[in-house]
């Protein structure tokens, strides 16, 4: 049963998360170990699966960008767990300002970060996060609508356009993820456990 | 369904709850003299087991065998706590993963403790209830690690009582509020008690508590900032007396009790004065608010930053939250609450008892697992994240932090060599990348793999964190569809046959009757005022008449005499007698002590003077 099943859902990414939100509450009253505790052992240990599955279900469906992430490994059958991401992946024509940017972190890193560097780590870093907000908005806007829409012959097409902004997603995250670290800041960029 | 209560196991104290049938509130139970709260202390005598108040009492006479917060010590391995055992009293030793408390010729691990504090509760419960109780949900820290929940389940087991449920003490407060008081919206609760801190981020809609995030450090309580006043005390003592007592079992008893009073006084007062008696000398402080907020500053600003990562991992900034709820008994301290509403930009509830708040929730939510509240339920998660160590150390998570519990992962595994039968799973809990940063909490081995060429046999493992937070882990092969056999090693806990075997060693340990305890108590009473009495005849013995002293040496050897018998109302007599006797030798000493401190007045003028 797939999680979009689990929320009788057809497999379309445009998701009422309030709706969501609320049969993810419905559902737990129904299942949550908690109400089940009188019963017979087979039936709590469906209970507790049951419970489990839906717990799944709502974490991979609730977060926009997350469920992206989820339809495409349900599409390619892939066996892989929850929250295995993306395998980050450079656009391309963003080549030669990431090897510009690597070269000035692997400066930082072997001999430390004058002002004008750290000024100029820290104008990298808000370009890239703002390119990466962008990535997401384009993501979970037209790319999830284009694959709402596209019927059986388009779909391959939707879902390699979906794969590639994930892998740019996951490459600008790992880039943004170096630049704070080299700068000593928290990591704003950070977006897994996200909820909206 | 048969009853079942609530309790908070707590550091410094412990409660127990039900929820009354009639008014549908929750409520705690008092023991005979009226008291709600339990304090977490054993005292392994001579004669018996005391449990709480009385245990209590002993802690500055028998340092050595009276145990206290042994919460912190729950589901711990040596290297853990070793930093933490110089402010012990008592001996810690490393056994078998796990630590194991030296009380005379005997050892106790940390769940046998926890253990004779539940049984008491449970017998506290019986005695109210006038039936047998062997049901509760048990709160734990929200922080706690699988070790640590096991633990607490393991004490149950020897307590004989069935702990149908493990419940964060953040989420368990939460839903005491929820009864009544909280609106629908995001609601933070701020957990600071004796020996753990915690921050739990929910959404409340609906009767529906759904916990986002949770974070927060098992090892910060209102311990520490006893502790850090202690020092600073240790410090002053040595500058006023010449005297290092930092290795003196009893007068450092004497000096945390001191400090922890002084602590709670500061919470109402803006100053306090601090008087010990020792041997030697009596000492005299007088502390400012001011002089402990620095004290522990550095500990309540590390609180913080859990906060902000509890947000983020919640996604929320602090504005989104609706309402700020305050627990534990270290809420009450000024800086803490400044602390907190600078945070969240919001004046934090504390409308009910923080002392009493979690032991409510307990008890509100065994009364769902009963059946007897529909319209709740909540929602919590996992604290920490669950991997399983991969190639080269790296930690690969199955189960993120945050995540809703019950939460369950599968993966695969298959044997690297030719005919392998055996494959080994180290499991951890943590944030870190390598294993070996992250917490271990248990090596399984799957067992009577059918021999294969490598890579050809698939085994599913299921990992299961259930609704109490703790991990059950299944395997199959895929292949043949039979149920692998799984060996669990658990890092830091006890075996079952550990457990077993406590259960039956328990006995030994029962608490003491209630004639045995009240002569207990009585001898100790007697002990404390025939040291006292010691203490001032040294000290203060040239400032009274040798007729007066006759008097006193007369009434000290009759109360030896009596406590030698069994006969505790003699006993109770002659320490009264005693008491009496050295009546004006105290208000004596009381005099010089003040004349020394504050020149000439005399203590009637200064208490007038108030």
């Amino acid at each position: 049963m797939s999680h979009f099943e689990v929320f009788g859902l057809p497999r379309r990414l445009a998701v009422d998360t309030a709706e969501l939100q609320r049969k993810f509450y419905a559902l737990s009253r129904r299942w949550h170990p908690d109400f089940h505790q009188a019963a017979p052992a087979d039936a709590q240990a469906r209970a507790l699966e049951e419970s489990a599955r839906l717990n799944a279900a709502y974490r991979a469906l609730r977060d926009p960008i997350a469920r992206v992430e989820y339809l495409v490994r349900l599409e390619e059958g892939r066996e892989t767990r929850e929250g295995a991401d993306e395998k980050p992946k450079a656009p391309p024509e963003l080549l030669a300002e990431m090897f510009e940017i690597q070269e000035a972190l692997e400066e930082a890193k072997a001999g430390g970060l004058d002002d004008a560097g750290r000024r100029g780590l820290g104008a990298d870093r808000d370009r890239l996060l703002a390119r990466l907000r962008a990535g997401e908005a384009r993501l979970t806007g037209p790319l999830g609508a284009a694959w709402d829409a596209s019927d059986a012959a388009a779909r391959p097409q939707a879902l390699a356009a979906l794969k590639q902004a994930l892998a740019t997603r996951a490459y600008l995250r790992t880039v943004i993820d170096d630049l704070n670290e080299a700068l000593g800041e928290q990591a704003d960029g950070h977006v897994t456990h996200r909820r909206h | 369904m048969s009853r079942i209560v609530g309790i908070d196991l707590g550091t410094t104290n412990s409660l127990v709850a039900y929820v009354d049938e009639k008014t549908g509130l929750p409520r705690v139970i008092p023991d005979r003299d009226g008291r709600a709260l339990l304090p977490s202390v054993v005292a392994f005598t001579p004669d018996g087991v005391l449990v709480g108040e009385p245990a209590k009492r002993q802690l500055v006479r028998r340092p050595e065998t009276t145990v206290y917060s042994v919460k912190r010590l729950m589901g711990r391995g040596y290297e853990d706590v070793k930093d933490e055992l110089c402010y012990l009293p008592f001996k810690v030793h490393p056994c078998e993963g796990i630590v194991k408390i030296e009380i005379g010729d005997r050892e106790v691990t940390p769940p046998e403790v926890s253990a004779i504090v539940l049984r008491s509760l449970k017998e506290r419960a019986e005695a109210w209830f006038g039936e047998p109780v062997e049901k509760a949900v048990v709160t734990v820290p929200a922080y706690f690690n699988d070790s640590q929940r096991q633990a607490t389940k393991d004490a149950g087991r020897i307590a004989g009582l069935d702990i149908v449920r493990i419940v964060n003490e953040p989420t368990a407060a939460s839903l005491a509020y929820g009864l009544h008081r909280l609106r629908d919206g995001v609601v933070a609760v701020y957990d600071l008690g004796g020996g753990t801190f915690d921050i739990s981020i929910l959404r409340v809609k609906d009767g529906v508590f759904e916990v986002l995030a949770t974070n927060g450090n098992t090892h910060l309580g209102g311990d520490d900032f006893d502790r850090a006043i202690v020092l600073w005390l240790l410090d002053d003592v040595r500058e006023q007396h010449g005297v290092y007592l930092g290795r003196d079992n009893e007068a450092m008893q004497e000096l945390r009790l001191a400090a922890e009073a002084a602590k709670i006084r500061l919470s109402g007062e803006e100053r306090t004065t601090l008087t010990i008696p020792f041997d030697a000398f009596t000492y005299h402080r007088d502390i400012a608010r001011a002089d402990v907020e620095r004290l522990i500053d550095r500990l309540v600003e590390s609180t913080l930053a859990p906060c902000r990562m509890a947000l983020a991992d919640a996604g929320l900034a602090p504005s989104d939250v609706g309402e700020v709820v305050l627990v534990g008994g270290s809420t009450r301290v000024p800086l803490v609450r400044r602390r907190v509403q600078e945070v969240f930009g919001r004046t934090p509830h504390s409308q009910l008892n923080p002392d009493e708040v979690v032991a409510l929730g307990a008890a509100v939510q065994a009364h769902i697992l009963a059946g007897g509240i529909t319209n709740l339920l909540l929602l919590d998660v996992t604290p920490l994240s669950l991997g399983i160590e991969t190639l080269g150390g790296i930690v690969s998570v199955l189960i993120p932090r945050n995540t809703t519990i019950p939460a369950s992962a599968r993966e695969m595994f298959t044997t690297s060599v030719d005919g392998q039968t055996v494959v080994d799973l180290h499991v951890v809990q943590g944030e870190r990348e390598l294993a070996r940063d992250c917490r271990s909490l248990a090596r399984f081995e799957l067992r009577g793999v059918d021999p294969m060429p490598a890579g050809l046999p698939k085994i599913e493992v299921t990992f299961l964190i259930d609704a109490n937070g703790i991990l059950q882990v299944a395997a199959r092969e895929l292949r043949t569809g039979k149920t692998a056999a799984i060996e669990v090693k658990p890092t830091y806990g006890l075996s079952d046959a550990d457990v077993a075997r406590m259960v039956e060693e328990s006995f030994a340990y029962a608490e003491a009757d209630v004639e045995a305890r009240l002569l207990i108590e009585a001898r100790n009473e007697a002990d404390t005022v025939l040291t006292h009495v010691a203490r001032a005849l040294r000290q203060g013995g040239g400032l009274v008449t040798a007729e007066e002293r006759e008097r006193i040496d007369a009434a000290l050897a009759e109360l030896r005499r009596a406590r030698a018998t069994d006969a505790r109302d003699l006993i109770h007599e002659k320490t009264t007698a005693l008491n009496r006797a050295t009546e004006h030798l105290a208000e004596v000493m009381m005099d010089a002590a003040l004349k020394g401190a504050l020149g000439s007045k005399r203590a009637a003028e200064i208490i007038e003077s108030q």
